[in-house]
């Protein structure tokens, strides 16, 4: 049984309904093949062995005794910013060192209601701010694929122990594409719902307007599982969406008759990388072939979303991140001599540099003086964003596109230029700027064996769309059951 | 004074009266233990995020509809970014741009005088914590972190430290008329800052304005500004100038002492919060507000001297608060023919008590009705006012009807023509010299006689038949 760990989320519940494994089985192989690979990819924050077990005990109890629950005893990895009752939720940032989180996130939540184990941490870029998973305090995941090249950003952790078969799924954050860049670096799927989509109750606030949570899986059809369970109206989120869940199952059928897929001409200028390209065209093709009309679409504000996102995003994080002070939990530093000293060092000795940059940026671009040349420019534009996108989608069903201009590149190649690291977001922030959906599919390699994520967008509340596109093109040609060699 | 005009603008917080917290489910009790009312939400732990209580919105427009303000239908919250340890998230959620409520005013009298004073705007905010500090180390208290607070912004149309502590008085009368907050000074409820410049009397231009915050009391704010308005002046006849500043009243001392001046002003850094959805406030719905919004103090002051004929002295003071007016209105409406009876009794007895036990009326042992029932045995007759007084009293203490009482203790008045002769034949005859003197002309002597008459009825002759016996049998009058 030791191949337990390699399988998906319907897998597991496959094998768990037919009785041929318990959850037990299941999370002690798990971690076991943590225990053998995680040294060497260092995905993992933390694991919670003992108290996964116990989990995954009372699953198989439950399970003797008739309970249901659609993922019932199914090990999930859960990205480090996001609230777990009991366990740590530190956003691998010191600040957050010894806080123990007292409450589930609404999604952690209904994903317990449903049988699902929590198995431990996954690494991030602190506070979800970065694009390679550098930025953690602690440690720097690396890609399954190549250990020296980075496994993407800002769920980093999530989608190489995916990808290394370290989970069988995990949850991740994208408020500008942290989902879906790690997991085409790292061959995994990897989806950003609609804002509300799913309840941001508990998942620790990077950039309000644009964070949601999404599942890192190894095939779509477990994405749009985990999506299921977790999206809907909650009653503790003003800004998730009260509009009714459809049946994503319902979505995957396996062809594309009638659909009409949507080509950004300004997102195949050249800015990428031939073999990323070469990928995207060969995918595009695929989805031709399963009955897809493709279509010509402009997104004609494309030169602007990087200014746009960073300006908004660090706007909202520094008053997000005003709350980590050093009072109430986490790190306090010591030798205050006042308030605001305490203040001053907590966050000095708490924070990283990237962090501290987006702080201060935001801090800066919401100043009186400064406010309306960035702030409020920028949600102007935002405005047009969302309306290119509204415009497109007059014409095509969904948007098939790169997810990140390359794939993932060697550790501490851009480490030192901030600039460059955020001009590669520049096809997935549009996204969560017009707050629509988008998901991440293994579409091919490079020579060099690094994998390329083919970029599926739909309008808001469309999931049910690039659900179907996703699954028919993993299930004609896909490259999701590619494993990396460990 | 006469030199310098002084100008005076309030801003006035009040903790509106919700069972739950604005963004959170936790009680707003007062007084329990620190950190008791407190969860995720209010402490501003990582990931919560707060869900408006659409209560406090509600309240904050009766507010507005009561002090006849224009009501937005659209309006939106705003963080206020600054780090303070009473700020659980360190910025603290407010309205900026689009309150809920523009204009109105608030009509005080001071000195006979009646002036209209302007509003500006009111909002809604959530409170903050609060710091208790100790020898050596401070605490924070983050039960009332989260409380719904309304902001109340006055024109700068205040004359006069009197006229600040007039304001105040009749906005506290109004809000609890409206039955939105408490308005306890004691507890927190409602607390002001104060605008305050002078400027020399022939000048129109307004001097430099003054902050004082940190004014808890209606005392405090009259003192605050009293003391200010005599500092400026000093500075001014000295030839110095009045800096821009905030300054903080401490009641202890009746000084203001400065804390910031303008050029250590927080920049606030507004923006929207994105975690709240804007407001939209339907026009039926504030029409249904409005429908159902209870008399303001004014108008009920005149309708009482209008519908039941009281003197205006009378109908201040029922009015002045709702509740001991709804308890007037409430004994008057099983008694309607004696408006003047039931005035007098709440006025004098019914107040008394409330001031001697320091309660409000809401803790009154005797309800509106079992007070209705004595009054109403007193108007008949049936007892004499010495007998109701006394009635009353045992109600106080020992609860029941009057009608009871009455009857187990045979207190009613005696009014039988011949029981009454008897005993006033007797008063006669015991007393020889005073039946004499009243003869004489000594009209002192009637009195001391009825006393007599009430003696030895033990009380319950009707000392109006008494009167009038004795006047006849003793030929003068
Ligand atoms: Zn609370």
């Amino acid at each position: 049984m030791s191949e337990l760990h390699t399988l998906g989320v319907h897998e597991v519940l496959e094998r768990l309904n037919r009785r041929e494994c318990s959850s037990e089985d299941i999370v002690r192989d798990v971690l076991a093949a943590i225990g053998r690979i995680d040294g060497t990819i260092d995905g993992y924050l933390s694991v919670a062995a003992e108290d996964a077990l116990a989990q995954a005990r009372a699953a198989d109890e439950a399970r003797r005794q008739g309970a249901g629950g659609r993922l019932l005893g199914v090990p999930i990895a859960v990205k480090d910013v996001l609230n777990v009752r009991g366990q740590p939720c530190g956003c691998a940032s010191r600040i957050l060192q010894g806080y123990v989180s007292p409450y589930d996130a609404t999604a952690v939540a209904r994903l317990r209601a449903e049988g699902a184990v929590f198995l431990g941490r996954t690494n991030m870029d602190e506070f979800a701010m970065g694009s390679s998973t550098e930025n953690s305090a602690f440690k720097v995941t690396r890609n399954p694929w190549n250990r020296n090249c980075v496994p993407g950003g800002s769920s980093g952790g999530s989608a190489a122990v995916v990808a290394a078969d370290e989970a069988i799924a995990a949850l991740g954050s994208d408020t500008g594409g942290s989902v879906r860049q790690p997991a085409s670096f790292c061959g995994c799927v990897g989806l950003k719902p609609s804002y509300g989509r799913i309840s941001r109750y508990g998942l620790t606030a990077f950039a309000s307007s644009l964070d949601q949570i999404g599942p890192m899986t190894k095939s779509v059809r477990d994405a749009a599982l985990l999506l299921q369970v977790m999206a809907g109206h909650d009653p503790h989120d003003s800004s998730c969406l009260p509009d009714p869940v459809p049946d994503y199952a319902a979505a995957l059928v396996p062809d594309l008759k009638g659909m009409r897929l949507g080509l950004p001409r300004e997102y195949f200028v050249g800015g990428s990388d031939p073999e990323v390209e070469r990928a995207i065209r060969a995918a595009v093709e695929v989805c031709r072939g399963l009955g897809a009309e493709i279509v010509d679409v402009a997104l004609p504000h494309t030169p602007y979303v990087i200014a746009t996102y960073y300006v908004i995003a660090t706007a909202e994080a520094s008053a997000n991140l005003a709350r980590f002070d050093g009072v109430r939990y986490g790190t306090r530093a010591a030798g205050a001599e006042d308030p605001i000293d305490l203040y001053k060092r907590t966050r000095e000795q708490g924070f990283g540099p990237e962090v501290k940059r987006r702080i201060i940026l935001g801090t800066y671009v919401l100043s009186s003086g400064y406010h309306d040349a960035y702030y409020l420019r920028a949600q102007k534009v935002r405005t047009l964003i969302r309306r290119d996108f509204e415009q497109a989608f007059q014409s095509c069903d969904a948007i098939v596109a790169p997810v990140a201009p390359t794939p993932a590149y060697p550790i501490g190649e851009k480490g030192g230029d901030p600039l460059q690291m955020y001009l590669g977001d520049i096809f997935t922030v549009p996204v969560n700027l017009a707050g629509i959906c988008g998901m991440s599919v293994p579409c091919g390699f490079t020579t060099r064996q690094m994998p390329v994520g083919l970029q599926i967008l739909g309008p808001a509340l469309g999931e049910g769309s690039i659900l179907r596109v996703g699954h028919a093109y993993e299930q004609a040609g896909g490259w999701s059951h590619r494993r990396p060699p460990l | 004074m006469g030199k310098y005009r002084t100008t005076i603008g309030l801003e006035v917080h009040v903790q509106l009266k919700t069972h739950s917290k604005m963004f959170c489910g936790c009680g707003t009790d007062f007084g329990a233990p620190p950190n008791t009312h407190v969860c995720p939400v209010c402490l501003g732990y990582p990931g919560a995020l707060p869900v408006m209580n659409r209560d406090a919105i509600r309240l904050t427009v009766i507010s507005g509809l009561m002090l006849g303000c224009r009501i937005n239908s659209y309006s939106k919250f705003d963080r206020k970014n600054y780090f303070y340890p009473d700020m659980p998230k360190n910025y603290q959620i407010t309205q900026y741009d689009l309150p809920l409520c523009l204009g109105g005013s608030v009509e005080i009298e001071v000195g006979g005088r009646v002036r209209t004073i302007g509003i500006t705007r009111i909002h809604l905010e959530e409170d903050v914590a609060k710091n208790l500090h100790y020898a050596t180390w401070s605490g924070i208290d983050f039960n009332r972190a989260g409380v719904p607070l309304m902001e109340i912004v006055s024109e700068p149309d205040l004359e006069s430290p009197e006229e600040a502590s007039a304001y105040l008085l009749a906005l506290r009368q109004i809000l609890t008329y409206a039955g939105v907050s408490d308005c306890n000074l004691e507890e927190g409820n409602m607390r002001c800052d104060a605008n305050c410049s002078l400027r020399p009397a022939d000048r129109v231009e307004l001097g430099t304005k003054v902050e004082i915050k940190n004014i808890n009391t209606v005392k405090g704010v009259q003192g605050a500004l009293e003391y200010e308005e005599i500092r400026q002046a000093e500075a001014l006849d000295g030839g110095r100038t009045i800096v821009q500043e905030t300054r903080r009243w401490d009641a202890d001392l009746g000084i203001t002492s400065s804390m910031r001046t303008k050029e250590d002003a927080h920049d606030y850094r507004y923006f929207p919060e994105p975690d709240l959805m804007p407001v939209a406030l339907p026009a039926e719905q504030v029409a249904a507000w409005k429908a159902a919004l209870p008399e303001l103090p004014q108008a009920r002051r005149e309708r009482f001297v209008a519908q039941y004929g009281l003197p205006e002295y009378d109908a201040r003071v029922l009015a002045a608060e709702r509740a001991v007016a709804d308890y007037f209105e409430a004994a008057l409406r099983l008694i309607p023919g004696s408006p003047k009876a039931v005035s007098n009794w709440v006025m004098t007895d019914v107040l008394r008590v409330l001031s001697e036990r320091t309660i409000d009326i809401g803790r009154f042992p005797i309800p509106a009705d079992a007070l209705a029932e004595l009054i109403g045995l007193a108007e008949k007759r049936v007892i004499n006012s010495n007998t109701a007084r006394d009635v009353f009293a045992l109600m106080l203490d020992e609860g029941g009807r009057a009608g009871d009482i009455v009857k187990t203790r045979g207190l009613a008045q005696v009014s039988d023509t011949a029981a009454i002769e008897k005993v006033v034949e007797q008063a006669i005859a015991e007393n020889a010299k005073s039946a004499e003197d009243f003869r004489q002309g000594k009209a002192a002597a009637l009195k001391f006689l009825v006393g007599q008459v009430m003696r030895l009825s033990k009380g319950k002759a009707n000392p109006q038949m008494a009167t009038e016996m004795l006047v006849a049998r003793l030929g003068k009058g």
